[in-house]
């Protein structure tokens, strides 16, 4: 065996030094002054009303515009949406999360965390790397001890009336899940919580800050590189050291790009699933109690849960100037994919405002649209339907213990951070 | 009726094989495939509504059917 020498200090320099270049604008906060020429995803009043701002722009203004950013759109028409998503010409994937910073140019088509942040044609290859550990059938394994984890998160309330749906139940499952994959150790949650937070919720904060955080998610996973190096085991980060491309090993920036990439997209977007599904279900005791006593019900309703409280809105920058939806759009200007609007345009779902737990015919994006299709969707659905299974046969009763502390997120994952749930 | 997989268009998001699992099945990547009851093309008789319900919720309308029978 040779020995692998990809993992030097001077690698993990390179990650860290690659994280802070790019060009930077000025940080803007505060109140939001209008929806169509100003709006920002990452202030509380978007957190609280998302889908009233997007209702109310695709009807007046389908595409709008802050100065933000450094300059963003945000389209809120499935039919623009999707066009974005499948238009790798004029748009490329080589930042995905709007924030103050555009990643060098010379990135792509590889950027940060592939595949993700990968444009055509290495996109497909290093997607395909992937793919295997990912289908239904492999991600199904993992059903049995993700049950058993849900329900040993369930035997934890014994004895209390109130618990948090969100950060009790919810924020647990994908970790654990990400954690085993990936071979982390379980213990590690609390930290993965924070490098996501960072990631995502953060987008709009001070950069030595978000940079420090980043370096801190760096070195985590350096130190996870040298332990699986020296103690290979059956695991996605042992896949990931011996895997190849085009003949040799992968980059160790490849390595250590998908493996950020795999922690991150896993953790927030499961986790908001789960939870607004059961804000959902506290806040509508007709639809509970119908999938309470209907099994065969449940898994159309995590299609309209996943349809309807989408949790993911991904980004693209513009490659080339383009018209798109009545706007011309500049190179290098942020475009918001907000697959949960797209969810809920009337042109495209009946009922697109309602929720309807056993709708048959629902064509969604939550997962996305064309070749960044999520990689993770099958194991996010095992995730959702047993995490719900377990509450469900467990909790069949269960209301919201106090709607006013419930708290959503801002930024492009949107889901419950706080959801104060009263048991039984 | 007769039903086939676009494979340009197909992105693996398995909602055929989840609404239909004896119809449409999984390659090794996530990509739909025919299984054997559909291998011919051709949906098994009392099948119609399934096919035409995977491919309505298709969300890359990969999954093309075709309602007339061969002649
Ligand atoms: C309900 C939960 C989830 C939702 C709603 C979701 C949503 C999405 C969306 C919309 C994209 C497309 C990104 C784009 O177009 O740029 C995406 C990509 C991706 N997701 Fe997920 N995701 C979820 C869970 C997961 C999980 C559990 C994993 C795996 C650990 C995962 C891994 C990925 C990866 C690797 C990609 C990149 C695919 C590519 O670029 O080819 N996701 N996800
Ligand atoms: S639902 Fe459509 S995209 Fe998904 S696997 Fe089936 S054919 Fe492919």
């Amino acid at each position: 065996m040779t020995v692998d020498d990809r993992f030097t200090e001077e690698a993990r320099q390179q990650r860290i030094a690659q994280a802070q270049l790019g060009t930077f604008n000025e940080i803007v906060t505060g109140p939001v002054s209008d929806w169509t020429t100003d709006f920002s995803h990452l202030e509380p009043e978007y957190a609280e009303n998302a889908i009233e701002v997007w209702d109310d722009l695709r009807g007046r203004c389908p595409v709008a515009r802050t100065e933000r950013f450094g300059g963003a759109w945000l389209p809120t028409r499935y039919e623009d949406v999707a066009a974005i998503a499948y238009d790798t010409e004029h748009f490329t994937s080589r930042a995905i999360i709007v924030s103050n910073v555009r990643p060098p140019m010379d990135v792509a088509p590889v950027g940060l965390a592939p595949p993700i942040s990968s444009d055509p044609p290495f996109h497909h290859d290093a997607r395909k790397l992937l793919l295997p550990a990912f289908t239904k059938a492999n991600v199904a394994k993992q059903a049995v001890t993700t049950e058993a984890f849900c329900h040993s998160l369930i035997d934890t309330f014994a004895g209390r009336d109130v618990v948090d749906a969100a950060t009790d139940y919810g924020m647990y499952i994908p970790m654990r899940v990400i954690a085993d994959m990936l071979g982390f150790p379980q213990e590690d949650s609390e930290k993965f919580a924070h490098f996501v937070e960072n990631a995502l919720e953060g987008a709009n904060g001070p950069l030595e800050e978000r940079q420090a955080r980043g370096m801190a998610l760096s070195d985590y996973l350096f130190e996870q590189v040298r332990d699986h190096l020296d103690n290979p085991r059956e695991d996605l980060t042992t896949y990931l050291l011996n895997a190849e491309l085009y003949g040799q090993r992968l980059t160790p920036q490849h390595v250590v790009g998908t493996m950020t990439l795999l922690l991150i997209a896993g953790i927030d977007t499961t986790w908001s699933a789960i939870g607004s599904s059961l804000w959902h279900l506290a806040k509508n005791p007709q639809d509970r109690e119908r999938l309470v006593a209907d099994r065969s019900l449940r898994p159309k309703a995590v299609e309209e849960f996943l349809r309807a409280y989408a949790p993911v809105t991904m980004a693209r920058l513009v490659k080339e100037d383009v018209e798109l939806g009545g706007v011309q759009m500049k190179k290098e200007d942020w475009v918001l994919l907000p697959f949960p609007s797209a969810n809920r345009d009337p042109e495209r779902f009946e009922r697109a405002d309602e929720v309807v737990i056993d709708r048959e015919v629902n064509r969604h994006a939550a997962f996305g649209l064309g070749i960044h299709r999520c990689v993770g969707s099958h194991l996010a659905r095992m995730e959702l339907t047993v995490a719900l299974d377990v509450w469900l046969d467990r909790i069949p009763e269960f209301s919201l213990a106090d709607p006013d502390a419930v708290r959503w997120s801002a930024g492009q994952i949107r889901g419950p951070r706080a959801l104060p749930m009263r048991i039984g | 009726m007769r039903v086939s997989i676009d494979s340009a268009t197909c992105q693996g998001h398995g909602r055929c094989y989840d609404l239909a699992p004896d119809l449409f099945g999984e390659d090794e990547e996530g990509y739909a495939v025919l299984t054997e009851l559909t291998a011919d093309r051709d949906v098994p008789e009392g099948r119609e509504g399934d096919a035409r319900l995977a491919a309505a919720n298709c969300p890359e309308l990969a999954v093309l059917v075709h309602e007339q029978v061969r002649a």
